[in-house]
């Protein structure tokens, strides 16, 4: 194959896992010394594609074929990958934190004389390599005392010492804030002047825009399109429209909502990370919710979206600064997850086998587990009573198992999602918090997930449910609430959403904020019931929460 | 072949714990001319070893919420000399020594917890440090001197059943005793049929369980009548009967109370137990606190045995109550586990002990049998597992109709390791 200007050709990539397509026949092309950004909506299947890149899923494990500069590869392992010339830099940072910078860079790469590590020569190194992608530290210094924005600098002279020619990105900017995402903008526009080619996924539009020569919209595990800058600009709103340019077939029960009197309210609501005492992960937040309602919440990954749930919940996450909870028109103080459960709450976690399940235990003891009370007298369990509790829910969610005593482990996912349901149903809430009620299940599943959201919904609870995936929040939502940096940016009904609209206001960041608002501010505030505050904007202000 | 099976419940792989504590049983009954199966061994083999499997019980519930607690000997000998010396310097009565070794126990249990639960430092490290720490104690209390112990004192450790009624040539109590324990047997398992019956559960046929429970009878009885004809005055060791009444109390708590399913969701999967509003705190703390209280236990009745507590008592029993856990069936990475399964697994040690003493084997070669029958029980679980098959404990306990857990049939397992 000829060398046409293109530095890695990706043709006809197709990727099974076991029941589900994550890739099929995609094509990439990406041109020498680009900035070349990928897009695509949550499990579209970007990061899927970038491990098929870099090896982490060796060749013959999927169809297709990689062309890196004119040559077919046949990548069996990261290591041959890096021997390549591609080097891929991961979201979370792969650095070891009592390491210093210079040990971290050289990692498994170490610059030895006679097989001892020659420590003259590494931090010599380590110093031009520092200096090359402009950090400003010294090379002896533990990667731990640095903050993340420097320590994703580290990776990136990593990747250089390594005679890096196709850096791949995995959201680089998403931990950082403003300034040093500007910097690590700037620095990627620099390596491109050395020959060196990026490719850079990103969930910022505002940065892909400023920043890519050429974009690639992944869809479904397949390519929509690939925009060039060079052939004319592209804005957000035509990358938007091609992210979410899928029809909604009727993948949903019909359903007429009937929604009563609002029953939990949530004011001024502000935690703070666990571990981070000044980074806030919920600023301010203010909603409601009705009976018989589904509310739905966009919000991209890492946008804060489980963080306030889980919050609520309980004080489940992070450290709680401030904020207000009306349940049933009572002001309730939930500090733990017994009395979040006691006062009627339940939140289906967003990971099903790391926080839902325990993968040892059978469906009835899973269906009886959040609230064992219910089935005991005096700590001593009714195991007849158990049995008739798991039968019932079994039946009543039609969870397709042999018997209640078999194992969760052995479910399918949609399956052991309706035990996680069943589980929680039994703990008789008001309010169900369902988050990503149907992430890694199958069409057929989801279709009775969404039969038994909107069944509990017409019972009189009301349902919460967070989603990455737009169209399902516009099936099922009768009001959409978008995330993004922590803030409810705004709400909107669902007659009045699409996925433009509720995309935008996900992917709002805090400095388009400010300039946006007075445009938005408008036609937002028109669909916002009085309770919810002023505006569906949040103002970010910093100085205060650092105080708060 | 097939019907074999159902009485037993299920695959005879399944059995493979119990087989091998019949086969090693009927091995050494063999090659030791019976010397085995006299009452006298009988009787000795639970006196010798009581003290291990009441310990083996509170660790079996620490590795199922996924910790590790190696300071069971170092506390079981620090309480052993602090009860000694205070009965004979205080004149404390014989309960009075016991109420006051539990409340030590339960002391050092809130310590232990307090730095695990609360503090949140791994309970190895806690416990390690608790090793050293009661050592010490143990030898600063008592001076490094051997303190002895009471009379009446020595009964939970050294005695036996009283002779009571007419000379029938057996010990009447010991006789009576098995008798209700079979009836209890029987009652219990018809009474959780009729309450299958009553939710429609699948029934096993009826002549399956009649023969099973005649089996398992039989058994209970024979052991009961072996100990019951040893030599006047010895009879069903009160050491054995505190065990026994131990593992039916902590089979009922691991597995049909509120405490004993958080104790197996924490170590199942934490996270996930934390927002089913397990507090695992809590669970943590009780279940460091209650291994300290049933050490504190064990301590007491070896010192009962041995007629005295001195400053090496203790020594390495963390390393027999750890394996009795593991050979019964229990996993390293926690939630997996039960009190029956591991009392067995140290039965098992116990005869593989026994045997070899009586056989004259050295105990440089019983200590590598020893180490060879744990590796291969716990490799025999993991290739299991790697098969997708249950564990050891699995297979037992379907054999006692439960699920990966021991059920209300945990009358059986007691009447088996009583035998």
């Amino acid at each position: 194959m000829s060398d046409n200007g293109m530095i890695l050709e990706m043709i006809g990539i197709t990727k099974t896992f076991p029941g589900v397509k994550a890739l099929s026949d995609v094509n990439l092309s990406v041109r020498r010394g680009d900035v070349h950004a990928i897009v695509g909506e949550n499990g579209a299947g970007k990061s899927t594609l970038m491990k098929v890149l870099s090896g982490v899923h060796p060749h013959g494990s999927y169809e297709g074929q990689i062309v890196l500069g004119g040559q077919p590869m046949e990548f069996r392992s990261i290591r041959d990958s890096e021997r390549a010339g591609i080097a891929i830099i991961h979201q979370e940072l792969a650095l070891v934190p009592e390491l210093s910078i210079a040990e971290n860079i050289f990692l498994g790469n170490e610059e030895t004389r006679h097989g001892a590590i020659d420590w003259v020569a590494t931090n010599n190194r380590a110093r031009e390599l520092l200096a090359r992608v402009g950090l400003r530290e010294e090379p002896e210094t533990p990667i731990k005392n640095i903050g993340v924005g420097k320590q994703q600098l580290v990776e990136i002279a990593k990747a250089l010492s390594k005679e890096v020619k196709l850096l791949i990105l995995d959201e680089p900017t998403a931990a950082l804030n403003e300034e040093d995402s500007q910097h690590l903008l700037s620095l990627i526009r620099g390596l491109q002047g050395r020959g060196i080619t990026s490719i850079m996924i990103s969930h910022k539009l505002n940065e892909i825009e400023a920043i890519a020569d050429a974009i690639t919209i992944i869809r479904d595990g397949q390519t929509v399109e690939t925009l060039d800058v060079r052939e004319g600009a592209v804005d957000e709103d035509r990358i938007i429209r091609g992210m979410v340019g899928r029809s909604l077939e009727s993948r949903f029960p019909d359903h007429t909502p009937n929604i009563g009197e609002t029953f939990f309210e949530v004011h001024d609501w502000t935690v703070a990370h666990p571990d981070v005492p000044d980074r806030l992960v919920a600023k301010g937040s203010e909603f409601f919710v009705r009976r018989g309602e589904v509310v739905g919440f966009a919000g991209l990954m890492g946008s804060g979206r489980t963080e306030l749930m889980r919050s609520l919940f309980g004080h489940s996450y992070g450290t709680f600064i401030k904020g207000r909870m009306t349940l049933n028109g009572k002001e309730v103080r939930l500090r733990s997850v017994p009395a979040a459960i006691d006062a009627g709450i339940a939140y289906v976690t967003e990971d099903r086998k790391v926080l839902g399940l325990n993968l040892l235990d059978d469906i009835k003891s899973t269906t009886v587990s959040a609230k064992l009370k219910k089935i005991a007298r005096r700590f001593v369990i009714n195991e007849r009573a158990e049995r008739i509790a798991a039968e019932d829910y079994r039946k009543a969610l039609r969870t397709k198992a042999p018997s209640i005593d078999y194992g969760v482990a052995k479910l399918s996912g949609g399956n052991q999602q309706k035990v996680v349901l069943s589980k929680w149903l039994f703990t008789d809430p008001d309010l169900l918090i369902l988050d990503e009620p149907t992430r890694g299940i199958d069409v057929g599943a989801k279709y009775e997930i969404y039969g038994i959201i909107q069944r509990l919904a017409d019972e009189g609870k009301g349902v919460i449910v967070v989603s990455s995936e737009l169209p399902e929040l516009l099936g099922i939502s009768d009001r959409i609430y978008t995330i993004s940096e922590g803030r409810i940016t705004g709400v909107l009904n669902r007659g009045d959403a699409d996925q433009e609209s509720l995309m935008r206001l996900m992917t709002e960041t805090s400095t388009r904020a400010r300039a946006a608002e007075r445009a938005e501010a408008a036609e937002v505030v028109a669909d916002i019931p009085d309770t919810t505050g002023t505006d569906g904007h949040v103002d970010d202000v910093p100085s205060e929460e650092k105080s708060a | 072949m097939n019907k074999v099976k159902q009485i037993f419940g299920g695959d005879v792989r399944q059995l493979g714990m119990i087989f091998a504590l019949v086969a090693l049983i009927a091995f050494f009954q063999w090659r030791t001319g019976g010397l085995t199966l006299k009452p006298e061994n009988v009787i000795n083999i639970f006196q010798g070893n009581s003290y291990i499997l009441v310990m083996a019980i509170g660790m079996v519930l620490v590795i199922i919420a996924g910790h590790i607690d190696l300071s069971v000997g170092s506390v079981a000998a620090f309480v052993g000399i602090t009860v000694a010396i205070a009965m004979r310097d205080w004149n404390l009565p014989w309960w009075g020594g016991i109420l006051l070794g539990l409340a030590i126990g339960a002391l050092v249990g809130a310590w232990q917890g307090f730095w695990v639960a609360v503090v949140g430092i791994p309970a190895f490290i806690v416990t390690l440090a608790g090793m050293l720490i009661f050592r010490g104690a143990n030898q600063a209390v008592g001076h490094s001197l051997t303190i002895p112990v009471p009379k009446d004192f020595q009964y939970i450790g050294a005695g036996y059943l009283p002779e009571v009624g007419p000379d029938t040539g057996y010990n009447n109590l010991t006789v009576l005793l098995g008798v209700l324990l079979c009836a209890a047997i029987v009652g219990g398992t018809l009474w959780s049929r009729r309450n299958q019956a009553k939710i429609g559960a699948e029934l096993e046929p009826g002549w399956i369980v009649g023969i099973r429970l005649g089996l398992i009878c039989v058994a209970i009885l024979a052991v009961f009548m072996l100990m019951a004809s040893g030599r006047k005055g010895t009879s069903l060791p009160v050491s054995a009967i505190i065990l026994g009444v131990l593992t039916l109390i902590y089979g009922f708590i691991a597995t049909r109370t509120i405490v004993g399913r958080h104790v197996y969701a924490v170590g199942g999967n934490r996270a996930a137990a934390e927002l089913s509003g397990v507090r695992s705190r809590r669970i943590n703390f009780l279940v460091m606190m209650n291994m300290s209280v049933l050490a504190a236990l064990g301590g007491m009745m070896f010192v009962a045995r041995s007629t005295s507590s001195g400053p090496f008592d203790g020594v390495g029993w963390e390393l027999d109550v750890i394996a009795a856990v593991f050979i019964g069936g229990a996993a390293v990475s926690g939630g997996v586990g039960t009190v029956v399964g591991s009392v067995i697994g140290g039965l098992v040690m116990a005869v593989l002990n026994n045997g070899l003493q009586l056989l004259g084997v050295g105990a440089d070669q019983t200590q590598i049998y020893k180490g060879l029958v744990l590796l291969i029980a716990v490799a025999f679980d993991v290739y299991n597992k790697s098969q997708g098959r249950r564990s050891i404990t699995g297979m037992l306990m379907k054999n006692f109709g439960g699920g990966g857990r021991a059920t209300t049939e945990d009358t059986q397992g007691t009447a088996k390791q009583q035998a």
